[in-house]
């Protein structure tokens, strides 16, 4: 040890004095700093951001499952034909699967639930990215420059909510070309589609950041997006509706934010007869996300620092 | 949008950073226990201690990255609890473990640390190629950092580290399993930022060397406590004299008692079969205590001479040996990780 500590010392003495002398300005006259409220917080997103649209082949990978439900999953649960085979007129068969599903097409509904069904599996990664970032020890670089705990936290959510807008278009790209009824399709429709994805993103991408700010386990995270995922899909009315299911369930079904954002998308995309008013779906998925990103950002302030 | 300074201590004060009765516990541990001291403008401080002494704890104290669980600090004459985001825009912080994104290059992982400093794009470009220039990873700036070497990585945090123009620079275990040039490049830094942008720096360390070359003023810190602050000169001085170590084979009768009544002896300790005496004029007081071993009929298998270096001054104040204790296991395992993540 001390030789090698000699040998530093020799080590140093040789070395050429840095380039960067010369500008010892550099170091001395600081820059009005702009700091405010949310600074930072484009840099932060950006930075996730270009983790993801950097690497396509991630990309190509998370929209290989969706496809795999709506084209297996879905075409071969073709509800309408289990109804024909029985020799049912076609106006009977319409009339049974509107007054199960909302919609004459079980495709069309399954892929609305195809949107829901994206943006719950992208945004229960959020979580993952903020343990990487502690792992990686990024995170205590951030939390050491003077970036506000609620901006960390924001920029978690909105990176994690641009990735599920996009995936979300795709996934209805893909739906399309599928077979997915457009007959219902209008601009502004479409539009609000969207900003039910937005509000639904943001409140999942807040809950999952939020039970990851103390984690630094990657292993518990992945157990909990098993654990949470799974039942927040199927007690919801995302692959079928909630009145084929039994009476206790149809209440979980009730507090799932999931089946208010799917029963608003059917509505806004193929016109199908809702469950609830669009004004209260609307209503539930907005408040979910305020909600959730408030409490985000509050317990930022207490569990980021220790 | 800047606060005032709070207390005496402002721009004009001579002490940056002021610690009184500082402590942090983690359940029953007590990481950090009564701590005070401070640091003037302007000098290189070190926290000399072993590893789970409560060195980083400290720091991520004054760096508000950590609560105190109780006592007070002002860092650039900001509270560090009710001013946090003050004393973070003021200091600058190169922690021990690599914190620069991987997927994105040199020059980026600056500009993305200028951001969250909210400093203006026009300035951190121009500013962000200073700083590699002065690190010397100009020609590295645009490679992704995961190509990087591990002493590449470690400047890089310097650079980072730099970014916000601090007064004041936080650096936790700065050379800690690196290679020989690589420390050296850090301590050419540490000794630049220094001298040349009269820089205040405040390091932690486990390496006696790398506090005696480089600091103007260590505390040793051990189980918590501070034992002494001193310059280096000041910590040697408290040995008292120059140590001579005399290996006997024949481990009783203990003369101690003969050993201490020679006149150049002012203190002898006993450990199994060696004796460690300390003595003025450590020459001409060890062929005294040979002559003194033999006429009592024993036999010297061994005696070395040492004068007062940092290596005694621990020893002598906390009872421990330093180097010893780099050896045990908990802290060869923690060293072989950051090393692993260094190489990686």
């Amino acid at each position: 040890m001390v030789e090698e500590f000699k040998a530093a010392a020799v080590e140093e003495a040789q070395l050429k004095p840095p380039q960067g002398a010369a500008t010892p300005a550099a170091l001395r006259t600081a820059p009005r700093a702009n700091t405010g409220p949310l600074h930072g917080l484009w840099a932060l997103t950006q930075r996730d951001l270009r983790k993801w649209y950097g690497n396509p082949i991630q990309l190509f990978i998370s929209l290989i499952q969706p496809v795999i439900w709506l084209g297996v999953f879905g075409k071969a649960l073709n509800f309408g034909s289990f109804i024909a085979q029985s020799g049912a007129p076609t106006s009977v068969t319409n009339s049974i699967m509107i007054a199960t599903f909302g919609t004459t097409s079980y495709f069309s509904y399954l892929a609305c639930g195809q949107l829901a069904f994206v943006v719950l599996f992208t945004s229960a990664f959020s979580g993952m990215s903020v343990v990487f970032d502690r792992r990686f020890g990024f995170m205590n670089k951030a939390l050491s420059t003077p970036v506000g705990r609620g901006t960390i936290v924001l920029g978690k959510i909105f990176q994690s909510v641009g990735r599920s807008v996009v995936q979300a278009a795709m996934v209805l790209v893909i739906a399309v070309a599928l077979g997915m009824d457009v007959g219902s399709f209008s601009v502004l429709g479409v539009a609000e589609a969207f900003g039910v994805v937005f509000l639904m993103a943001t409140g999942l991408s807040a809950l999952y950041v939020m039970l990851a700010l103390r984690s630094s386990d990657w292993q518990t995270q992945m157990a909990l997006i098993n654990l949470l995922n799974l039942p927040l899909l199927f007690a919801s009315n995302a692959l079928l509706p909630a009145k084929l299911m039994p009476t206790w369930l149809q209440w979980v079904v009730k507090f799932n934010p999931v089946s208010y954002s799917t029963d608003a998308i059917r509505q806004l995309l193929i016109g199908a007869v809702g469950t609830n008013a669009l004004v209260v779906d609307f209503g539930v998925v907005l408040g979910f996300a305020a909600l959730l990103t408030v409490s985000g950002i509050v317990l930022s302030w207490r569990l980021l620092s220790k | 949008m800047m606060a005032e300074p709070q207390g005496r201590s402002g721009d004009g004060g001579d002490a940056i950073v002021e610690v009184d009765g500082l402590s942090k516990t983690f359940g029953q541990l007590k990481a950090v226990d009564d701590v005070s001291f401070e640091i003037r403008r302007g000098e290189v401080f070190g926290f000399l201690g072993p590893n789970g002494a409560g060195k980083s704890t400290t720091i991520n104290i004054l760096t508000t990255m950590m609560r105190p669980s109780s006592g007070n600090a002002t860092v650039c004459g900001f509270d560090v609890r009710s001013h946090a985001t003050d004393v973070r825009r003021n200091v600058g912080v190169v922690p021990q473990e690599y914190t620069a994104d991987e997927d994105m290059t040199g020059y980026q992982n600056i500009l993305l640390c200028a951001d969250l400093y909210g400093l203006p794009r026009s300035d951190s470009k121009p500013h962000a190629e200073e700083l590699l220039k002065l690190v010397e990873l100009q020609d590295a700036a645009n490679r992704k950092v995961k190509t990087f070497s591990g002493g590449m990585r470690r400047r890089l945090e310097l650079a980072c580290g730099l970014v916000n123009y601090p007064k004041l620079l936080f650096l936790d275990e700065p050379t800690l399993g690196l290679d020989v040039q690589t420390r050296a490049a850090v301590w050419k830094y540490i000794r630049m930022l220094k001298e040349q942008f009269k820089m205040t720096l405040f390091l932690t360390t486990h390496y006696l060397e790398e506090a005696d070359s480089l600091c103007d003023r260590i505390a040793i810190i051990d189980h918590g406590r501070i034992v002494k602050i001193g310059s280096p000169e000041q910590l040697k001085a408290t040995v008292g004299g120059d140590i001579i170590v005399v290996g006997v084979r024949e481990a009783e009768p203990d003369i101690s008692l003969d050993i201490s009544k020679l006149e150049l002896v002012k203190d002898v300790k006993k450990k199994g079969a060696e004796y460690r005496v300390k003595a003025e004029m450590g020459e001409e007081a060890s062929p005294q205590i040979m002559d003194l071993v033999r006429s009592k009929g024993l036999h010297v298998t061994k005696i070395s001479l040492t004068k007062p270096t940092l290596d005694e001054a621990y020893l002598e104040l906390t009872g421990r040996n330093l180097r010893e204790e780099e050896s045990n296991r908990m802290a060869m395992f923690s060293q072989r990780i950051t090393m692993n993540r260094a190489r990686s």
